[in-house]
């Protein structure tokens, strides 16, 4: 009963939606995005508009996402925090193909993630999605060998030192040009197109790879060793 | 409604019917937790397609010449979809995987001590 | 047949791909099964993100949508149980 009043609720809902759509769907830009349209290449230098607006228009913003993702994983592993005296159970081990394919395709994984967001202002990629090819390479490693132990030590001092770069970086615009995260005034813009243009927007991407790249990196193992924990109860 | 993406439109509004019903109607927590990252897919499908136009390139700028001509960048710009809801979909869908990362913990928690996954069992916080 | 009609088609069947997909991870009994439908709607939901002019998004939701969000979930239905109870 309960399910048939939640799902007719739910498909009111849905016809609702349908129909209010035709009204939220703009015709055009609006006013803000068609300034970023038009002026975004001369104030950022950037082919890619989407990293542009991601880390210089909307930074603040991203500041704050990636903020709520320190969160999330602080609290998977406040949530899933393994309990003292408890040893970790043997695993059988991974096969002879999954080791070394892993342990061959790990360096080139790192890199190409390195390479997506190095080059966020001027393909599509960036930040977010280099960051998570690399925790898919560390998700290689872990795969393979699932006693490995990473340096959580070393994880954590990457995490807060590319965040912290993230936070002084705009502070540094705000003091040289007057708002947080200006992008005029500190590194010089460059040419259009080079790898070493768009002034602080790759270095900040850098940085947001980095921190993703680290956070998710501790994420999947404080997951998986809760999980191999669980098989020790059991 | 004429604006050409109907059919992105629909789906997503499908995706959030489906996540949502998947929440509201099963019992079992992971099922929920699938149901919660359906929806959000569907609502990123949702925000993406209202910032769409028809023929229009991806906001990419590869002409350099734009970089001086005012004229040909106005131009240009009339042909380009919208940057800003691109922009904050991208951090939806992080934020997103750590909200159900964070969900999918509560559950592990859950399973450890209770050893079920049905949400109906778990009366103790009812009042 | 020419390319725009071809690319709607395919439009088309990619969102129906969507939408099966989808509701089959709301369906399904076992959980692991349910798991692989929602990462395979994710993966088709990126290229609607493709056709979209998104390719920022299409990347993001394939790398992080479809691949770290499946493992997580696969690594906790590991930890718990592979099927879901009857419903009563």
């Amino acid at each position: 009963m309960k399910q048939i009043v939640s799902f007719l609720a739910l498909a009111t809902l849905a016809v609702l939606l349908w129909n209010l759509a035709p009204i939220a769907m703009p015709s055009d830009l609006g006013p803000v995005a068609s300034h970023y349209v038009s002026h975004g290449l001369q104030e950022n230098r950037g082919s890619n508009l989407v990293t542009s607006v991601v880390v210089n228009y909307r930074g603040f913003d991203t500041l704050g996402e990636v903020t709520v993702l320190f969160l999330s994983v602080s609290g998977v592993g406040f949530v899933l925090r393994r309990r003292s005296g408890l040893k970790v159970h043997r695993q059988r081990p991974a096969s002879e193909i999954i080791t070394t394919g892993a342990r061959m395709l790990f360096a080139p994984t790192v890199l190409f993630g390195a390479y997506i967001f190095v080059h966020g202002h001027l393909t599509p990629g960036g930040g977010f999605q280099g960051g998570a090819v690399v925790a898919s390479a560390v998700l290689l490693l872990i795969l393979a060998d699932r006693d490995l132990v990473l340096p959580h030590a070393a994880l954590g001092w990457l995490e807060s030192l590319s965040g912290f770069g993230f936070v002084l970086a705009g502070v540094v615009g705000l003091v040289v040009s007057g708002s947080f995260l200006a992008n005029h005034g500190i590194i010089p813009l460059g040419t259009w197109n080079r790898l070493l243009s768009a002034g602080i927007i790759p270095v900040i991407y850098v940085l947001i790879g980095l921190k993703v790249g680290s956070e998710l990196a501790a994420l999947l193992d404080v997951m998986v060793h809760a999980a191999d924990e669980g098989e020790a109860h059991s | 409604m004429m604006a050409g993406n109907e059919l992105y439109v629909a789906t997503a509004l499908g995706l959030i019917f489906i996540g949502l019903a998947t929440v509201t109607i099963k019992r079992n927590l992971i099922k929920m937790v699938i149901g919660f990252s359906v929806a959000d897919t569907g609502v990123n499908l949702l925000i993406v397609a209202l910032g769409w136009f028809p023929n229009r390139t991806a906001p990419i700028i590869d002409d350099p010449s734009l970089l001086s001509d005012r004229a040909t960048l106005a131009v240009r710009s009339a042909a380009i979809v919208d940057p800003v809801p691109q922009a904050l979909v991208l951090t939806a869908i992080v934020i997103g995987v750590g909200v159900t990362a964070l969900m999918l913990a509560y559950v592990i928690r859950l399973y450890a001590t209770e050893g079920s996954l049905d949400v109906s069992r778990f009366g103790r916080m009812k009042w | 047949m020419n390319v725009l009609s071809f690319l709607n088609l395919v439009d088309l069947l990619v969102c129906a791909v969507v939408l099966i997909a989808a509701g089959g991870a709301a369906l399904h009994r076992n959980l692991l099964s349910a798991v692989v439908f929602a990462g395979v709607a994710s993966l088709a939901v990126s290229f609607l993100f493709l056709r979209l002019a998104a390719p920022d998004v299409a990347m993001t939701e394939a790398a992080i949508g479809a691949g770290l969000s499946t493992v997580i979930f696969l690594i906790a239905v590991r930890r718990t149980q592979e099927t879901e109870e009857e419903d009563r």
